[in-house]
């Protein structure tokens, strides 16, 4: 029974990554990227681990509202921060869109995985380094330090996140080498 | 082909690691004069099982020791020499040397091989001549290494000696001083040294590593040959030494040689040699403790359960298998019964799976005779080290991570616990200290106890310190356990000088944090002038603890049973309020704080205690309350870590990962009752102002 849901959710997984890999778009190096709201995000598709439709997470109390609490992934636990929270936006209802996107996060020396909570996936594009332009110094509301770039694909603008000191942060707070 | 030797040579070290550590067992428990022969005879056998592997293998060095160390074993398990202190100290520096030399080999360095030059030469020293020196019979003792032996072995004439002491360039490399060398000769007489520098290459040329210089000494008085030679005993193989009686005219170079002789301080000569090869061994046994093996031993019971057990979850499943294949629902009972079975085979798997890791607590143990040995020699105290408990298994990552700190501990008590004798002797005390160590299971836990029955710690003059480093505010009255607690605070010792032994490396702090990091406590009780008891608790395992479910809101938790004392439904009238906002509860002729997990969580609800549910838990011996929702089944959890992908949460000590595949957080007391408390300090400040 259990295994059998696990199953769903990788097949989930895999059809949406294939569905993503084939839309590859342009050379230099791959993004991934998903929504948020009319927004389009892009994480190094390097650093993506696994992919998989939202199911519920065990909330952990006295945390940062974003932080929506650890999964199961396959015996690890693996915390998942709601982007758009983190990012001080309107808050959705999860839907069957929702999807989470587990990537690796190498902060100081150590290499963790976390979950981002995002409205749907969209494309895979290939950037070059010199189409990413930096972004602008305000007006923006996420922090720059997050922001690798911004890219223009497609006539859609393209941020690029820096996952590192995105969520590096959040889990670097307390966390000791071990 | 070729037979990979390298798989064979790894046991040979692995087992020849065991062998030494039986060895040194079996010297430490010996005692001068009484030769005991069936621990000869032990002894014998593990350095004869070395020597036969070293020669398979080629490790001649390891052949040549242990056959001199054989030799004289033999001589000892025969009666025909005597076993003296001397002769158990030259065996267990044989031991560290072998040591040493095995580890070289393994870890692939170079070994010294002075050290074991040494070695064999005193080994064939004590071979040849147990008691015999001052006596008149030939001097071959120093062959081996080569040195000189023309003379006879007796006190020198009357006039005294000629040293020629040519070094080889690679002395200082050895760790050698020749200045080191002329002021121990001193000590046996006046001397006259006059030095060679003709080897000396130009400034520009010269390596200042290399020793070019070479000496000639006159010792003049009433010295044996013995006694210099022993003041060379660590150089021999790297000089070349010639020892001449001095001509009694004065000898054709000195024209000066004072008539006096002086007191002959041959006794006082001795000692500085000797010293050293008391701070070697200690060295290098320190060294070897640094190395854990990555592998472990198994006892074949256990693996012979295992496989029974494997069998059993085989035939579990084919039986499931066929159940399924053609399954009608008048099979529902079969396959229930077929589903418990299969869960208590998985059980006992599991069980016995986690007990391979388990190994008893000799292992820790194996590291303390010896260091309380040489201990004793460097400290001048008497100590009676009494192990306890030494079947007492636990987890073998526990076990490799408790070394140190038992290591600390012990090292703490001899040095700052035990009195010196004399001082034993005029406080009324038996003149050899106890340090007596227990190892038990209790609960869950393993409780291991250091016991000494030394000065204790003065809990006043802790207590100042604490007050000076601003720990405790004025006034405040504080439990004797509260007080000693305070030892494991960093930067507070009452110690005002570190000595060699303690003080340095790592603090009790550190001790104290590498127990809580394994899920450990320790806890300290003294009594000034009658000792220190140390107790140290330790989970079981790390990964797999019994847990009790309950839920609070629309979450699961975990909470460790063994920190649980009752589970209970609330009577109203038990419920008491202070300063109408918290809650206490009548248990057990006390009062006890009631947590209300929902509000801690910041979950919706609240509202009446009364028939709602509460667990005791226990910590530190403080009890507290907790309000859950719904008590659910209890069952053993797998430990995940929640800062391996995340961070430590305060009140977490990890999460688990449930039947359905859905995670859990696991409770952790301390961390839950420090919650509590930072969130009454916000109400109280909101209240009184």
């Amino acid at each position: 029974m259990n295994e059998s849901a696990s199953d769903k959710t990788n097949s989930v997984a895999t059809t949406q990554q294939d569905a993503a890999l084939q839309g590859t778009v342009g050379d230099g190096d791959q993004y991934l990227t998903f929504t948020l709201g009319d927004e389009e995000y892009g994480v190094d598709i390097l650093r993506v681990q696994e992919i998989r439709a939202w199911d519920t997470a065990t909330p952990i109390p006295n945390t940062p509202p974003y932080v929506k609490g650890v999964i199961n992934m396959r015996g690890t636990i693996v915390p998942v921060v709601d982007l758009r929270e983190r990012f001080g936006m309107e808050t959705l209802e999860y839907t069957q869109f929702t999807v989470v996107v587990l990537v690796k996060v190498i902060h100081g020396n150590r290499e963790r995985i976390m979950g981002l909570i995002v409205d749907a996936l969209s494309e895979v594009y290939g950037i070059n380094e010199d189409q990413l332009r930096p972004p602008p110094e305000f007006g923006t509301v996420i922090r720059t330090d997050f922001i690798r770039g911004l890219a223009t694909m497609e006539d859609k603008m393209v941020i690029v996140l820096d996952v590192d000191s995105l969520l590096g942060e959040d889990a670097g707070v307390g966390g000791d080498g071990d | 082909m070729s037979i990979d030797m390298n798989q064979f040579l790894q046991t040979f070290f692995e087992e020849s690691f065991e062998g030494l550590d039986d060895m040194e067992n079996g010297l430490l428990n010996m005692t001068a004069g009484e030769p005991d022969v069936e621990q000869l005879n032990d002894i014998f056998r593990a350095a004869h099982s070395i020597k036969g592997g070293a020669g398979t293998f080629g490790l001649n060095s390891v052949t040549d020791l242990t056959h001199k160390l054989e030799t004289l074993l033999d001589r000892l398990r025969e009666g025909e020499s005597e076993v003296t202190t001397d002769g158990i100290n030259l065996l267990l520096a044989s031991v560290d040397c072998l040591r040493s030399l095995l580890q070289a080999e393994r870890d692939g360095t170079e070994a010294d091989p002075q050290q074991a030059a040494d070695i064999t030469t005193r080994l064939a020293a004590m071979v040849d001549g147990d008691d015999d020196d001052g006596s008149s019979s030939d001097g071959n003792a120093g062959d081996d290494a080569g040195s000189s032996a023309t003379a006879d072995d007796g006190s020198g004439p009357g006039g005294g000696w000629r040293i020629g002491f040519t070094p080889e360039p690679h002395l200082f490399m050895t760790g050698n001083d020749p200045l080191r060398l002329l002021e121990e000769l001193s000590e046996l007489g006046e001397i006259q040294v006059s030095c060679d520098s003709s080897s000396l290459p130009a400034l520009p040329d010269l390596d200042p590593e290399e020793c070019v210089l070479s000496w000639t000494i006159d010792l003049y008085g009433d010295v044996e040959r013995q006694a210099i030679e022993e003041v060379f005993e660590w150089v021999e193989d790297d000089c070349s030494l010639t020892i001449e009686p001095l001509e009694p005219a004065g000898g054709d170079t000195t024209t000066a040689a004072p008539e006096t002789a002086p007191e002959p301080e041959a006794a006082s000569a001795g000692e500085p040699a000797g010293d050293d090869t008391q701070q070697k061994p200690a060295q290098q046994s320190s060294g070897g403790n640094a190395s854990t093996s990555s592998s472990i031993r198994v006892d074949t019971g256990k693996i012979d359960n295992l496989i029974d057990m494997v069998g059993e979850l085989v035939i579990t499943q084919s039986m499931l298998n066929e159940l399924g294949e053609n399954f009608t629902m008048d099979k529902l009972e079969k396959l229930q019964d077929g589903l418990a079975q299969l869960e208590r085979n998985t059980r006992e798997l599991q069980e016995n799976v986690m007990r391979i890791r388990m190994v008893p607590i000799s292992f820790a143990y194996s590291r303390l005779p010896r260091m309380v040995h040489d201990l004793m020699r460097q400290l001048g105290k008497k100590v009676d080290l009494q192990l306890n408990g030494e079947e007492t298994e636990l987890d073998k990552t526990v076990m490799e991570k408790i070394i140190d700190p038992l290591v600390h501990l012990v090292r703490n008590a001899m040095d700052h616990g035990i009195e010196p004798p004399e001082k034993r002797a005029e406080l009324g005390k038996p003149e050899t200290g106890t340090l007596e160590m227990n190892a038990y299971h209790k609960g869950g836990y393993i409780v291991i106890e250091i016991n000494d029955d030394g000065g204790g710690i003065s809990r006043d003059r802790l207590l100042n310190k604490a007050r000076e480093a601003g720990l405790v505010e004025n006034g405040s009255e504080l439990s004797d356990e509260q007080v000693f607690d305070f030892i494991f605070h960093p930067g507070l010792s009452t110690h005002d000088e570190a000595t060699d032994v303690s003080g340095r490396g790592v603090g009790m702090d550190v001790v104290k944090r590498n127990i809580k990091a394994l899920g450990g406590n320790i806890t300290v009780n003294s009594t000034p002038g009658k000792g220190t008891r140390f107790a140290i608790h330790l989970p079981l395992t790390l990964s797999i603890l019994d847990g009790q479910l309950f839920r609070v809101g629309d979450q699961v938790y975990v909470v460790p049973l063994i920190s649980i004392m009752e589970s209970l439904q609330m009577q109203g009238g038990k419920i008491k309020r202070m300063a109408g906002t918290s809650e206490l509860y009548e248990w057990r002729d006390d009062y006890i704080p009631i947590i209300r997990l929902r509000e801690l969580f910041n979950e919706a609800g609240g509202g009446d205690l009364e028939n709602e549910l509460m667990v005791v838990v226990e910590e530190d011996d403080r009890y507290v309350g907790l309000h859950v929702d719904e008590l659910l089944g209890q069952q053993q959890v797998v430990i995940k870590s929640l800062k391996s992908n995340y961070r430590p949460v305060t009140g977490f000590a990890g999460a688990t990962i449930l039947g359905n595949g859905t995670v859990a957080l696991i409770l952790d007391i301390a961390g839950l009752l420090e919650l509590a408390q930072a969130r009454d300090e916000v109400l109280t400040k909101g209240a009184n102002n």
